[in-house]
């Protein structure tokens, strides 16, 4: 242990490379899933509809007090048995694994991107929902052309900051035997003993990644700017 | 029904009344009556917190009104959206602030509702939106935002995309008032001339220039209530309340 020895880190490459591809894939789905959930979480909160708008205050108040891990562990063993009685078989149904990782993922993330977008919509100028009914455009179109377009632009640095979180909370799987970057980092350290360079690499690859996606959405912020602007 | 109906001429293309509209306890609008010829041009004065902005932001139920009846082109504004949504497509409004959707460039600003609303073709809606740009003197800006332009351009694109619906009534609510004074002059010239053109215009404003050059009669606003009605000649040579004698003092120095 007194050199660091980073050819081991080659032979592992395959092994960490498949890792890092679950842990993209889970990113990829939970940020898809919680944005679109989220999104109309957030609307049915702004357009205040009297009881599912307290049903989803409710849910995400919850989700945002527990940590991910212990949703996870429920998730895994709560639902198959809640399915299993729903079915009447009162047998549980296994969902897998990786099915428990995307779907709570996606499901605790859209409170996360919920409470985002709701502060977004809030900042949009009153002037900008009177200009759409003067034009007669449907609450639909109003939402979809004018006003959630705004948001997303003024929001896209806390959602981007959101979905780094998200990307590095996937190493939390490892509850569920899953193996993502981390995992497959850790199994292979106590394997060969070379802790040292496989977090190493690790958290290099982390940082690399987490600072690239940084990179990416401040120069997309550059070229879609609403031009001109000073809000 | 039907004979009050007729009783009410055929040309009137805005009828109001008893208008009332309160905001909590305070009650803006108190029994208000207008009545609206098709091509006539109306401006609303009156001092701030006259009420002269609700009741246009009442015309295209962008306000609700507590009581009393609107009927816009034969059609009353009531809850039934269907209703309301048809009297937006015939209503252009035109606010203080433009209001342009600041992610959109002013051709996109233009083309939106033409497209949303009345289902024009994206080349169809294009067409339009450049013509009425350049009626407006500002087609070679369609392709900046909003946010490059400057407030009179801003608010002549924002009259260029109301016109793009082709609404048989306009409404402007103090287009003027957040401008700088040099830009004023550019904004009131596009409004003349749109009035030149027949528009049925409703104009909060306070730019008594403008209301002598263009408007078939004045509205006096105080307190909520309409004071005085005359034509700009009468109302501003000898106004006959003395409400409207010291409002005119006040803007006119």
């Amino acid at each position: 242990m007194n050199s660091l020895d980073f050819s081991i880190v080659l032979q592992a490459w395959p092994y960490l490379w498949s890792g890092l591809l679950f842990s993209l894939a889970l990113t990829a789905a939970a940020f898809v899933i919680g944005m679109s959930l989220g999104t109309c979480f957030a609307l049915v909160q702004h357009f205040e509809l009297p009881v599912i708008g307290r049903v989803v205050r409710g849910y995400i108040a919850l989700i945002r007090s527990i940590p991910l891990i212990l949703v996870l562990f429920w998730f895994f063993f709560l639902v198959p048995i809640v399915l299993g009685h729903l079915g009447g078989s009162g047998r549980p149904i296994p969902i897998g694994a990786t099915w428990t990782a995307f779907i709570t993922f996606g499901l605790f993330e859209a409170a996360y991107y919920s409470e985002i977008i709701r502060v977004g919509l809030r900042a949009v100028n009153r002037g900008q929902f009177e200009a759409c009914q003067a034009l007669a455009l449907s609450t639909f179109d109003t939402y979809r052309c004018v006003i959630l377009p705004q948001v997303l632009r003024v929001a896209s640095p806390i959602i981007l900051s959101q979905t780094i979180i998200l990307f590095q909370d996937t190493s939390l799987v490892y509850v569920l035997s899953l193996t993502d970057l981390l995992g497959a980092a850790s199994k292979l350290a106590q394997l060969n003993g070379r802790l040292v360079e496989m977090y190493l690499v690790v958290a290099v690859v982390y940082l690399g990644i987490s600072s690239a996606a940084s990179q990416c959405v401040a120069s997309l912020r550059k070229r879609y700017a609403i031009a001109g602007t000073h809000r | 029904m039907l004979q009050e109906a007729q009783t009410k001429r055929s040309s009137d293309i805005v009828v109001v009344e008893n208008l009332v509209k309160r905001f909590g306890r305070f009650t803006a609008l108190n029994d208000v009556n207008l009545s609206v010829r098709t091509g006539e041009r109306i401006v609303v004065c009156g001092p701030s917190g006259s009420g002269k902005s609700t009741l246009i932001r009442c015309l295209n139920r962008i306000e609700k009104h507590d009581s009393g009846r609107i009927v816009i082109d034969g059609l009353e504004l009531t809850d039934r959206m269907t209703d309301v949504t048809c009297v937006r497509r015939e209503v252009g409004m035109v606010f203080q602030s433009f209001n342009l959707f600041p992610h959109l460039s002013v051709v996109e600003n233009c083309m939106l509702a033409p497209m949303k609303v009345r289902g024009l073709s994206r080349p169809d809606a294009h067409e339009r939106a450049i013509g009425l740009l350049r009626k407006v003197r500002i087609h070679d800006q369609a392709d900046k935002y909003p946010g490059q332009l400057s407030g009179g351009q801003q608010q002549r694109v924002a009259i260029a995309r109301a016109l793009c619906m082709q609404p048989r009534i306009m409404l402007f609510d103090e287009p003027t008032s957040a401008l700088d004074p040099e830009m004023v002059n550019e904004v009131l010239e596009t409004m003349v001339e749109l009035a030149r053109d027949g528009m049925t215009m409703v104009c909060v404003t306070h730019e008594m220039g403008f209301a002598r050059e263009v408007a078939d009669r004045v509205v006096f606003m105080d307190r909520g209530g309409v004071v005085e009605e005359a034509d700009p000649d009468t109302f501003f040579r000898a106004p006959r309340t003395e409400r409207a004698r010291g409002f005119l003092r006040q803007i006119i120095h």
